[in-house]
């Protein structure tokens, strides 16, 4: 059977983790290589690196961040950041990134991710939805699709734009409720909800995570394939495995192989 | 024992250094003696001792990929048909290896194990396509590559990430499946050739015992 998978998302900025990893004998808790590892070892199902370095002179760091982790890590790696042309995802790709986030690009130019999809697979082609409600109190609900961090309205209507985005071939929606992103009140389960009903491919639920129920609504009402957390992860709050048990015992199927191989856990 | 060779296939296909690093840790944890050697080079195929194709991304695209390689082909059907060496296929590798792939377009394939690859139609219409992610394998027969290795629904998981499965002509080419609304083709083996649809070099545990058994494989 098919598991539900649980991603940890570590944000990275010139080449550093933005907030500080911390896990137990973590040599260096601002490095993405460093915190990986610990996240193979402790069962993580993925590890998505996102990247907000401004410029794009910053690139080749990733590229180093995302190969040295392909080579440590035995799991499977999302990244995404600043991805704007088919030859940034093969340059991702190529780096060791098993599949490619696209999302300020594919608003822009939706055929970007029809291009990507052609070229490297729909199974690559992650498209990043970051989303906010304009919908007026007790209206039904509507979502549209903001930019830059949350901070530029597009006019777009999310909904309508997953459904485009997975008909030119995206393989999974990654959907992150701007509204719910960092407050730790729990996913936007009805923005998740519309746009898993609406596409046949993969949701992953994002932004907002405060414990671990949240990660068991982000399924079970919220119908994504995957949960996505960060800080509940990284400052220790819950392990991956607490995650994973919780889940389970919620009723939900779950990867339970135990660690990857060595002994560093977190905390 | 002497030091084997095994090539890893490199056409182009994706990033190819996880795979190796991921066969480097098997063969070091297996205390099995490997050089592992990543190569566009079909003369290192024909003399390698164990062969991996890889294969990332759309049909064919991979397949263009193998042919603008002059001589990689023969050289692959050399060592696996004359010479019998054991060979490895991953993913759209292992697809590769079917008569044909009908991702986007009809595309040939190697031919070595008689059947299609084709959409992924699962029987539950909320299940998602791609299957994308970790799930228990169901055995079809016995077989070397999976000696030691707990499979079944409480067994070890591996990861998958595709929208197309190869259906053998031949069910005695099965070795395991996923089920996934459906059986969903994950392992095959004829004779000294076989292929996983998962990707071992990202299935942690089960993946570098799999690994590990295809280096001490002896078809």
């Amino acid at each position: 059977m098919l598991k539900t998978r649980i991603i940890p998302c570590l944000d990275v900025k010139d080449g550093r983790v933005v907030k500080g990893v911390r896990f137990e004998g973590l040599r260096d808790a601002g490095d993405p290589v460093e915190a990986a590892k610990v996240y193979d070892a402790a069962g993580a199902d993925e590890l998505c690196f996102l990247d907000i370095t401004a410029s794009r002179e910053a690139r080749g760091t990733l590229l180093d961040i995302v190969s040295r982790t392909a080579e440590a890590c035995f799991m499977p790696l999302t990244v995404g950041g600043g991805v704007r042309t088919v030859e940034d995802v093969r340059a991702l790709l190529l780096a060791g990134a098993d599949k490619v986030a696209i999302n300020t690009a594919a608003v822009k130019d939706p055929d970007l991710v029809a291009r990507a999809a052609e070229k490297f697979g729909a199974q690559c082609i992650v498209v990043a939805i970051d989303a906010k409600r304009v919908s007026p109190p007790g209206a039904p609900a509507s979502w549209d699709i903001f930019t830059h961090g949350g901070r530029d309205p597009t006019g777009i209507d999310a909904v309508a734009f997953a459904r485009l985005v997975a008909g030119k071939g995206a393989g999974e929606l990654l959907v992150t409720s701007m509204d719910k992103d960092g407050t730790r009140s729990g996913y936007d389960l009805a923005l998740t909800r519309a746009i898993s009903d609406s596409v046949s491919v993969p949701v992953i639920a994002s932004g907002g995570v405060g414990g671990l129920d949240d990660l068991v609504a982000g399924v079970a009402e919220g119908g994504a394939s995957a949960v996505l957390a960060a800080s509940i992860f990284h400052f220790g709050q819950a392990s991956v495995a607490e995650a994973k048990a919780h889940m389970a015992a919620a009723g939900l199927a779950m990867r339970l192989d135990g660690p990857a191989s060595s002994a560093r856990t977190p905390l | 024992m002497s030091t084997e060779t095994v090539a890893i296939i490199d056409y182009g296909s994706g990033n190819l250094h996880s795979a190796a690093k991921a066969f480097e840790r098997a063969a070091r944890e297996s205390g099995h003696a490997a050089r592992i050697c990543l190569t566009a080079d079909p003369e290192v195929v024909a003399a390698a001792d164990r062969i991996v194709l890889p294969g990332v991304g759309a049909y064919a695209d991979c397949r263009r990929g193998l042919d603008a390689v002059p001589g990689m082909v023969e050289a692959m059907t050399q060592v696996a048909h004359r010479d019998a060496r054991p060979f490895l296929g991953i993913c759209v590798g292992m697809q590769l290896l079917a008569t044909r792939g009908l991702e986007y377009t009809t595309t040939p394939g190697l031919g070595w194990i008689p059947g299609d690859v084709g959409p992924i139609k699962p029987s539950d219409p909320t299940l998602k396509v791609p299957h994308m992610g970790w799930n228990t394998l169901r055995p079809a027969r016995d077989h070397a590559l999976l000696a030691g290795i707990p499979i079944g629904e409480d067994g070890l998981h591996a990861y998958f990430v595709h929208s197309y499965a190869l259906s053998p002509e031949s069910p005695d080419d099965v070795v395991a499946r996923a089920d996934y609304g459906g059986p969903i083709t994950a392992l095959v083996a004829r004779g000294n050739v076989a292929g996983t649809q998962f990707h071992p070099e990202k299935s942690q545990r089960l993946g570098l015992a799999l690994i590990a058994n295809f280096l001490n494989w002896r078809p």
